[in-house]
């Protein structure tokens, strides 16, 4: 049907995911972004963690790695490693990449490993029913916050660039192309590079927050995200409520690969 | 009909979100919840359910007249 279509396990659909999931359309992205960017399909690899947006591996036509819970980075850093002319593209979720995993991660980004990281942050653990996660907001109500949640979350993209990432973007299930278009961006930086996508999760967190269908989750990231360049004009009392999206950090840094061959050519190794 | 709607049925869970983001009211859910074209002839082939189907079971071109 389409020019993409190449990209997934086509016999793999329908996907598990639930009735309006973003899930879906974040990886539509992903792959567009791949396409854009003509990657070769067998130099790609996909790796995930574990949650439903971790799921994602099984449907790409790619060597896909379903890794440990929080543990895709540092499998990612290993295959990156024994194989710097692969393209690695890390699918993880806010609680795989920021909770069990939040320090793979922090150090991923400090290490600057080449690889693309794609954080599909629903706000909530979805797979395991709705617990709280670092990304769950103040006083949203999860089956571990009955009350709402009173634990401060984190902005993973001040993470991501605290910890020495060199691309740091956000965007949105609702916003389908600019996400691509922040994960191409990503894909063309030799480092670490972080793209944190919003998208709905309409089960497992709208339900219990009484945030309406899919189609009133998307509506509210229309209304509420806007863009940089406009974000960063606005007065500190317009800002309220509202969130920013595109590319909020790029810089250089010696790659890790490229580090570390040095190393293996200082102690006289095999390549 | 300025469009070719093509709906992959088996694919749609019927979650509602290309009927809310069609500004001509083309698409509805049926009784089982699956997605129809109830207005084919308003369709301009804008594409804003094909774009945001978690699903991929909307497609939508514009028609080449031969
Ligand atoms: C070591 C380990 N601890 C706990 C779990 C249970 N577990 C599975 S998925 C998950 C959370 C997933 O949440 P998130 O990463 O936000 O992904 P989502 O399902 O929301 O996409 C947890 C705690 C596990 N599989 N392995
Ligand atoms: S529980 Fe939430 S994140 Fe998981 S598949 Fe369902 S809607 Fe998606
Ligand atoms: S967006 Fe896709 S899955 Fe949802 S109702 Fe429409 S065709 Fe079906």
């Amino acid at each position: 049907m389409r020019s993409y279509d190449k990209y997934f396990r086509e016999n793999r659909l329908p996907h598990m995911w639930c009735p309006g999931c973003g899930n879906g359309i974040v990886m539509k992205a992903i792959v567009q972004a791949i396409e854009a960017k003509n990657l070769d399909q067998d130099k790609t690899v996909i790796v995930s963690g574990i949650g439903c947006s971790s799921r994602a591996s099984g449907y790409m036509n790619f060597d896909t790695l379903h890794t440990a819970h929080g543990r895709a980075i540092p499998f990612a850093t290993g295959i990156k490693l024994a194989n710097p002319e692969l393209n690695v593209i890390v699918i993880t979720g806010d609680g795989d990449c920021t909770a069990i995993g939040g320090n793979h991660f922090i150090h991923g980004a400090r290490r600057n490993v080449d690889l693309t990281v794609i954080l599909f942050n629903n706000n909530i653990y979805g797979m395991t029913g709705g617990q709280a996660s670092p990304l769950t907001p103040l006083g949203k109500k999860a089956t571990t916050a009955p009350y709402g949640s009173v634990d401060r979350p984190f902005d993973p993209c001040h993470l991501a660039e605290a910890a020495g990432a060199t691309y740091v973007a956000r965007s949105t299930a609702y916003h389908v192309k600019h996400l691509s278009d922040m994960i191409f961006q990503g894909m063309g930086n030799k480092g670490f590079s972080f793209i944190e996508a919003i998208t709905q999760c309409p089960i497992a967190y709208g339900r219990k927050n009484k945030l309406g269908d899919a189609p009133e989750m998307l509506k509210w990231m229309s209304e509420t995200a806007v863009m940089k360049a406009a974000y960063d004009k606005l007065p500190e009392e317009k800002r309220e409520g509202k969130f920013p999206i595109g590319v909020f950090y790029n810089s250089e840094f010696t790659e890790y690969t490229t580090a570390y061959q040095k190393v293996i050519d200082l102690a006289g190794g095999a390549r | 009909m300025k469009a070719e709607i093509l709906i992959k049925q088996e694919r749609c869970k019927g979650c509602n979100i290309c009927v809310s983001f069609c500004p001509k009211k083309v698409l509805k859910l049926d009784t089982l919840g699956k997605v129809q074209v109830i207005d084919g002839e308003a369709c301009i082939a804008c594409g804003q359910c094909e774009l945001r189907c978690p699903d991929y079971a909307i497609y939508v071109d514009k028609k080449v007249n031969a």
